[in-house]
This record gives C-alpha cells, structure tokens and sequence, in this order.
C-alpha cells in the first residue's frame, strides 16, 4: 500500500442525487405532503386566477367573433347647439351604396309613446321600454334571433303588429307569444308576432317594443327618421376599417359631425379587459400562500437536518463531501417544493377546467400560469432549503456521529 | 518494509472549551497491511478520538497522521473525503442502517460516493454480502434481520469499496455473547483474506482473539502486544 496519490472526486449522477433527494419526502411521504401543501394552494390559485381570467375572456371573444366583429352601428349625434341631431330619411340607402357594406337596417325611436302590457297597467310605469321602428331584417344585421314566434314581415309591418326585445318582454312577463296576444301602446291595441335573443351588440334593441315603420307612421305619428343605423361590413378587419371611416360622410353629407359611428365588438373587448381588474387581489392571496409555504419548507428541512445528523456523519463518513450534503439538502427542498407546485398546477388546472367547461366556455392554461407557477416553486425550494442545507453542510463528521 | 497503513506519530488531540480536554496525549503507532489490531480502554480512555483520527474525520492537534502514506494535516475537506471514499471503511456501533432501503441497497450505498455506477455498485454490493454470508438476504429490509446480522450488513458495507483499512466501532457493542464472537470470526476470516482491521472494543475477552492488541488508558498507549512480541515474530 504504497500508494500516495487519491483518486479524483467523483461527481454523483444526476440519478443519484435524485434518488437522494427524494429519500426524505419518500420516507416521510405525510409530512412531506403537508410542508407542501402552502405551496400547492398558493400555485393552485395563481393558475386557477390567471387560468380563469383567460378562459373567460376566450369565451367572451368566441362569443364577440360569432356575433361578428363587422357591426357598425351609425346613431344621431348633437347638432352645433347641443341638441339632438337627426340622421337624414335617406342615410340607410346612401350607406347601402358603400362598396364593402353586405346590410342595412336601421330603427327609429318613436317618441312620447309607451308600450304596456295592457290598458290596465297605470301609464306612469313605462318600465323603461322604448317603441322604436324597424326594418324587417334587423335581427340579423344587429346579431340577434327570433326566441318565440317571428319577427316582422313586409305584411305585418303596416298592421299594428309588435314584436319585443328580450328585456322588455322580460320587463312586461311575458316569456312566449299565444295566438292573439296583444300589448297596449300609443293608446291601441298592437298584437304580438314575436320575442327576439338578447342582442349582446345592440342592447337598445333588448329594451325596445319594435313596430314597422310604415305601422308606425300610420298609427304612432312617427316622423319616419331613422335613430339608429346598423351596418354589416364584408367580414374582414380591413374593409370594416374603410367602411367605418366612410360611414359618416355617407349618412349625413352636409353635417358628418352630427353623427356618431361605432364599433359595438370593440366595447365588448373592452369590457372583457377591465373584468381582469380583479385578479390582482387573488394574485396577492396566492402570493401570501406562496410565502407561507415557503417558511413550511424551510421550517421542515431545519428539523430534517437535526433529525438527520448521523445519516450527514454517516454520509461523510462514506466519503460525502460538504458539497455533496448540501446539494442533497438542496435538492430535497427543490423537490419538495416542486412537488408541491405540480400538484397546485393540478389542482388550479382541474378547477378552471371544470368552473370553464359549466359556463361553455374553452380552457385556456396560459403558459406564464404554470411555467411560472413551476418557476416560483423552484425558486422558492432554493431559498427555503438554503440555510438548513448549509447548517447540513457546515457539521462537522465527527459532530454528526457523535450526537446519538 | 512496505509503508503501513496507518501511521499515526506523536498525535496529541486536544478538545478546546473550559477546560480543554487532552483525548490523545502523544499516541505513535503503525498498522501494517493485513493486520487485525484490537484497541482496549475504559470509556473516556481516547478510543473514540483515535478512530476519528485513524479514519480522517478529525485532524490532531499536534503530531502526524498519515494514512496510506498520506498526511492529513495538508489535506482539505474534498481530499479528505476522497481519502474516506477510496481507503477507509467504516463500521459503527449503531450501524447507521436505513430501513426505507433493502440490506443490498445499503451496503451498495457503501459505493455511492466513489463515484461507481449503480450496476457495479450492485454487484460489488453482492460480492460484499457473500463475503459475510449474507448473499442469501439481499433483498431484505435490514428490520428483518437479527442483530449480529445487522452487524453483518454495516460490515459489508465497509468493505464494498475494497478499504485499505476498515475502522470498526464498538461492533460487538449491541450483541450478545455468542454473536459478537461469530461476528469476530467473520473479522478474523476477513483478516487472513488480506483486510486491515482495527477494531476499537472495551470487551477484553472480544479483544484478546485479536493478533494484535493496543490498550490505551488517559489518551496514551499504555500496551502495545506488537512492541513485545516483535522478538518473537513468526512463532505461528
């Protein structure tokens, strides 16, 4: 034995030292679990929050694209004197002319008349219903449908005949549509044809009692101007654009600016927006999961180390360096910690899914959800298990043998 | 005469702290390749210290340590524990045994920080396992086992790694009369088959099987049976 030159430390394998730092959370798998499980709730409502918040607006955005984003809606706006500006007779048929423009419907607010469920209802409780005019393809063109029986027709349009927005159908009680049912407005008997869909781009016309126009004149003393003009574009972002800056000129050439034009989807996106506003406060409840979960796992791996003092001797004994008893305590506060995160991302998962699959809507995961979820239970792992692998580290062999 | 094993020279240990404490108080001594030596003492006698020494986990105060020719003053904590994985072999009263891993893994484990790979673990692991006749119970958890067992478990496991010396503790501490001496057979046999084993025990009857038989008493040698004998070498 003559030798005086050692052999070159070896690294351990990736596979050991995986199979190491798994032996305290595969010896003592409850309280493992339980040091964790601040993590998996913290990291479960992160992803659930942000995981929530995308799938909501990837179900508003569905339902915005199958309402189509093509609606432009043309009102009345004020005059150079502040009052209220008319759209000229003739605006529907101008804008019918612009190249890109597939539809044309438009409404006229029918003023100082009120629509009621019958003659008994006392005339101050209006209910906020409006009687408007309407050309006989608007439930199509304003991205609504027919719910119970159908909507005006080139015949029922000059009769005194009614059809009613979802609300006010809602607002009056009536949910289906009997033969000869009739509602009272402008002092007569209007029968009613139908009940439309909630029209989520045109809520005017939900609140609205709609009568043909020819109808209207006739019997509700209309003047025949249309209020609002809703306008299809040919079904791309580009001609929708053209459309929309020509649309004013084309209603009121002598006044443009006396009219309004909008885009109903883009308030919609909008709104979808602001509805994230809320998250923040579960972001922060998730934050301090996080950081309660992180004293778990550091408080857990300080007793391991204590616990663990002669399996440190024993491993140093066998030739473990410092480096080597703090990678492994490391390690197993990483792992610890990941494991926690991957059952929150689970959990956080399995929630969204559900809450999104019973309101319709798609699941949306954001990859910054769970990579980031990962990412902070890494980090977190790291910082917890720092200092107790470090003590690991600093105890000296014989220190650790010792103290049976 | 080839280098010894072990080689400690005039080593002093003195633990600091009111009072300080003199474990080791000019301890020379030399194991040759082979040799099974028996160190005896009262508790607080410096045994334990001696092992540390012996085995690279400690440093001395004063004095020279050498193992396989190699001093351990100059060494740092990775060449020391170099020296631990590739010349020295462990055998420790409370055994150190884990339950979570079968008798085949823990003495595998003997291997881990050599650098070996698993499958060679495994086997060197086996051959250790026949070596103290417990091929047949690899499998085993170490709860399955008898004490002297056990022992013989903690015993495999120092020697997987083929130590130049194996440092052993107290091994018969735990055991009853008749296992701790089946369990020095077992030492013995590993003596004649090449290994250098000193064995640390305060049971006189264990140590006087030993060839060789050091006593020490307040930290210094008090008698060394290979200093008298040496006239009479090669009697048996």
């Amino acid at each position: 034995m003559t030798t005086t030159s050692l052999p070159h430390t070896r690294r351990l394998r990736a596979g050991d030292m995986a199979r190491l730092a798994a032996t305290g959370v595969r010896t003592r798998k409850l309280r493992a679990a339980l040091s964790a499980l601040g993590i998996t709730i913290g990291v479960a409502a992160i992803v659930a929050v942000l995981g929530l918040s995308a799938s909501s607006a990837a179900g508003l955005n569905a339902e915005i694209a199958a309402l189509g984003t093509n609606l432009l809606t043309v009102t009345s706006g004020q005059n150079l004197s502040g009052g209220t500006a008319e759209l000229p007779g003739t605006a529907p048929a101008m804008i019918a002319q612009l190249p890109g423009v597939t539809a044309v419907q438009d409404t006229g607010t029918v003023s100082n008349v009120n629509a009621y469920h019958s003659n008994l209802v006392p005339s101050v409780d209006t209910s906020g219903i409006d009687v408007k005019a309407a050309t006989t393809g608007l439930p199509a063109a304003a991205g609504t449908s027919v719910a119970r029986g159908q909507f005006l027709n080139a015949a029922t349009a000059r009769e005194p005949v009614a059809v009613l927005g979802a609300a006010a159908a809602q607002r009056m009680g009536i949910d289906r549509v009997w033969a000869g049912e009739r509602i009272w407005a402008g002092g007569m008997w209007f029968y009613l044809a139908g009940i439309l869909n909630p029209a989520p781009l045109a809520p005017e016309i939900d609140s609205a009692v709609l009568v043909g126009f020819p109808a209207a004149q006739r019997y509700l003393h209309f003047d025949g101007h249309p209020s609002e003009i809703y306008v299809r574009a040919q079904d791309n972002q580009a001609t929708t654009t053209a459309v929309d800056n020509l649309l004013a000129a084309q209603a009121n050439p002598q006044n443009p600016s006396e009219v309004d034009v909008s885009q109903p989807s883009a308030a919609l996106v909008a709104q979808a927006e602001a509805k994230g506003a809320f998250d923040t406060l579960f972001l922060g409840l998730g934050a301090v999961a996080l950081l309660v979960g992180a004293i778990g796992v550091a408080n857990i791996m300080v007793i391991a180390v204590l616990e663990r003092r002669s399996e440190i001797g024993l491993r140093r004994a066998l030739g473990a360096t410092k480096g080597q008893i703090r990678l492994q305590f490391l390690s197993e506060a990483i792992l610890l910690s990941l494991a926690g995160g991957a059952a929150g991302i689970a959990a956080g998962a399995a929630s969204t899914a559900s809450y999104a699959h019973a309101k319709g809507w798609a699941v949306v995961i954001p990859a910054q959800a769970w990579a980031g979820g990962l990412a902070a239970a890494i980090a977190i792992g790291a910082i917890a298990g720092l200092l107790p692998a470090l003590r690991a580290a600093r105890m000296s062999p014989t220190q650790a043998l010792w103290s049976i | 005469m080839s280098t010894p094993v072990l080689e400690l020279e005039n080593v002093t240990k003195v633990y600091p702290g009111p009072p300080p404490v003199r474990a080791l108080d000019g301890v020379s001594l030399a194991v040759a390749a082979g040799e099974l030596v028996a160190v005896t003492g009262p508790s607080g006698s410096g045994k334990t210290t001696l092992l540390h020494l012996a085995g690279a986990l400690d440093k001395p105060t004063g004095g020279s340590v050498r193992i396989t020719g190699l001093d351990i003053a100059g060494l740092g904590d990775k060449a020391l524990s170099r020296l631990r994985a590739a010349r020295i072999g462990f055998v420790f009263q409370q055994l150190f045994l884990a339950e979570h891993q079968t008798v085949l893994g823990n003495v595998a484990d003997g291997l881990l920080y050599a650098g070996v790979r698993l499958a060679e673990r495994r086997e060197r692991a086996m051959e250790a396992l026949a070596a103290v006749g417990l091929a047949g119970r690899a499998r085993a958890r170490p709860t399955q086992l008898s004490g002297g067992q056990r022992q013989r478990v903690a015993i495999a496991r120092a020697l997987a790694d083929r130590p130049a010396v194996v440092l052993a503790d107290e091994p018969t501490g735990n055991l009853d009369q008749a296992t701790g001496h089946a369990v020095l057979d077992l030492l013995e046999e590993l003596s004649q088959a090449g290994t250098t084993i000193v064995v640390i025990t305060h049971d006189r009857s264990i140590a006087g099987r030993a060839r060789r038989q050091i006593h020490i008493l307040d930290g210094r040698i008090t008698a060394d049976t290979a200093v008298m004998a040496s006239a009479g070498e090669g009697t048996r």
